[in-house]
Formats: C-alpha cells, structure tokens, sequence
C-alpha cells in the first residue's frame, strides 16, 4: 500500500450503455482487492449498484470487470498492482451488452462457445471401458493449460478481433474447440473444424496476444488458435472442410 | 462465401505473402546492385527487354500482388468499414483484376521484345 493515502477515489460505471461513471470515495487497506472496493460501495454507500461475483477465489470466472481500461478478474487484482496512484475506473467488461453497472450480458459470450461446438461428442457409452489418455501423449500435452480455462471473458473482452467483427468466435470459445479436436475420445472432429474456419473462425485471429497478455490464468489462447488454422488449414486443403 | 473459401483465402494469402517476400528481396538486390555507378532508363530497358527471366520474375510478384492485397483489403474493409457480403467480395475480385492487369502491363512494357 502506497504511503500517505487513506482514500481511493473510485470512478464507477452505472448505468447500461448510455450510462456514465459515479465517482466514490473509498477506505484503502492492505492487501485490498478491487472486487472487495466493489463490494464496499454496494454494501455501505450504494446499495442499488449491480456487479456479480460468487467464489471470491479465482475460480468461478464471474467477477471480471474492466479496471482502469484493463479487464481483470477483480477478485485476484490487489488494488496496489492496478492503483498505485489511488485512482481506479471500474466498467463492466467491453466487447458484451451491459445489463446495469457493472453487470455485463454473458450470453453472446457462451453461445459462441456452442457455436464452435464447444460441448464434447462422445462415441462410447457407459458400458465401456474407461478410455485411457496418456499424460505424456501428444495430444493431451497440447491442451495441457487449454482446460484450465474458467470461462471468465477476460480474453474476449481483449481482443481486438471480436471489437472489429462481431461474428468472430473469439478466443475462449477457440481454444475450449482447440481442447476437444485434441481430445481422442471426441468424435465431432470435422463438424468441430467446419465451425471453427471461416471468417467468423480462427481465420480471423490477427495474432495480436492480447488474450494471451490479459488472462488471469496465464493460458494462451493464441497458440490454441494457431493450432486450429494448421488444423483447419490441412483439412481444407484435403477437401475434407 | 463458403466457410472452405474462406479457409482457401486465408492460404492463399499467406502463400502468396511467402512468394512476395521472397520477390521483395530480390527486387531491392537487384536495385541495389544495378544501381551502384548509375544507371540511365535506356541502359534499365536494354537488359529487361526480351528478357524471359525477368519477364517470369516480375509476372509471379504481380500475380501474388494480385493475390494477396485483395484479400488483406477485404478483412480491413470487413472489419474497418463493416463492408460485409457479396458486394465487397465482388470488388476485391475487381480489384484483383485491376492489379493483374496494371501490373502485366508494366511488365510486358520492360520486358517485351522490340520490335
């Protein structure tokens, strides 16, 4: 914590699209994260201000803001690595519909992830033997970090890509596709890869890591993109697309 | 645009960027290398005219320029200018066009036979 401020100023946005920021005072403590700011305002000097949030550790994905123009998983964001000025700007994420204040609408989010037949299709029933996936094999070391993934928004609300083209899949919903091409229990494969081409597919992915930059869980949605134009590349050269 | 199009665009734009870069390379040697005591119009013409090499090189650098530009053009015009569809995609095959046959045309003046 900085020496000698007490108080942070906090700029709030409420509202939906139209709306605009709501300046607050804030007591500063050690060890502060912005999402226990947010919680401050909502539980002693506004009460009507929207947000959301539920694990508080990490892990949930829910609690993603944009802070001081950078979307953050609030609850893991110390106010000292983002406000060592004392100043934070918080809005809900860009890129997605804002329902109220801090709230954004996560649907186009998920149903992008459907889109890129994001759900596993399996071939076996439970009758069979358990499949057996080596921990060493090619293919799992592949999507090693992609399944770590807690569907936050941060990446989407990154990318460069998704602002400039509103089809655009973009990279959570990739790399969770990237994840299942890799999975040799699946049985979607080609469906999955004529999903995800196209212009509204990883074709569209300009490589400027900005996903890679801002996800809390240090995965690379990237690399899971470049994985599905190589793949997507050789399938269409073969005429299988 | 079928989605297997629009995968076959995105190839051909790298492969073409491959092609260009290699020809970039070899453009600006030669002018480098030309060009070290001066070298009028003329004496240029003299050494590209009735020049099948030279007439092969330049027509792969247009023909890649063909390629790839119209396709860069479409993504910054689709994502820019939000000009999406069949129009758009009408006017990079124009554009292509224009650039295959401007470019020809320069090459075919330096590089065709005097008659």
């Amino acid at each position: 914590m900085s020496a000698g401020r007490e108080q942070l100023s906090v700029r709030v946005w409420r509202g939906r699209a139209d709306g605009e920021f709501q300046p607050f005072e804030v007591p500063r403590h050690a060890t502060q994260t912005v999402l226990d700011v947010v919680m401050h305002i909502q539980r002693s000097l506004d009460a009507t201000l929207a947000y959301r949030y539920a694990c508080r550790v990490g892990m949930c994905g829910s609690c993603a803001m944009s802070v001081n123009g950078v979307p953050r998983w609030t609850c893991r964001t110390h106010v000292d690595k983002v406000a060592g000025d004392g100043r934070l700007e918080i809005a809900p994420l860009a890129n997605l519909p804002v329902i109220r204040d801090l709230v954004a609408d996560m649907r186009e989010f998920f149903d992008k992830w459907a889109r890129a037949r994001g759900r596993f299709d399996g071939g076996n029933s439970r009758h069979d033997e358990f499949a057996r996936v080596a921990p060493a094999s090619a293919e799992r070391q592949q999507v090693e970090s992609g399944i770590e993934c807690i569907g936050c928004g941060v990446c989407y609300s990154a990318c460069d890509s998704v602002a400039w083209n509103p089809d655009y899949l973009g990279p959570a919903a990739l790399l969770r596709a990237w994840t299942l091409v890799n999975d040799v229990r699946d049985t979607a494969g080609l469906e999955r890869l004529r999903a995800v081409s196209g212009d509204a597919g990883c074709a569209s992915c300009h490589t400027h890591l900005s996903c890679t930059e801002r996800c809390p869980k240090q995965l690379s949605p990237t690399a899971g993109i470049a994985g599905l134009k190589r793949a997507v590349a050789l399938a269409a050269l073969k005429g299988a697309l | 645009m079928s989605a297997r199009s629009q995968t076959l665009l995105w190839i051909a734009q790298r492969a073409s960027a491959v092609v260009l870069a290699l020809c970039v390379v070899v453009h600006l040697a030669t002018i480098i290398y030309a060009m070290r005591g001066g070298i009028s119009a003329a004496e240029i013409l003299g050494r590209t005219r009735s020049n099948t090499a030279w007439l092969a090189f330049y027509s792969l650098f247009v023909l890649a320029c063909a390629v790839h530009a119209p396709i860069g053009l479409r993504t910054v015009l689709r994502e820019w200018a939000a000009w999406r569809g069949r129009g758009c995609d009408a006017a990079m095959w124009l554009f292509a066009a224009l650039l295959a046959w401007a470019g020809m045309r320069a090459v075919l003046a330096v590089t065709a036979a005097v008659t």
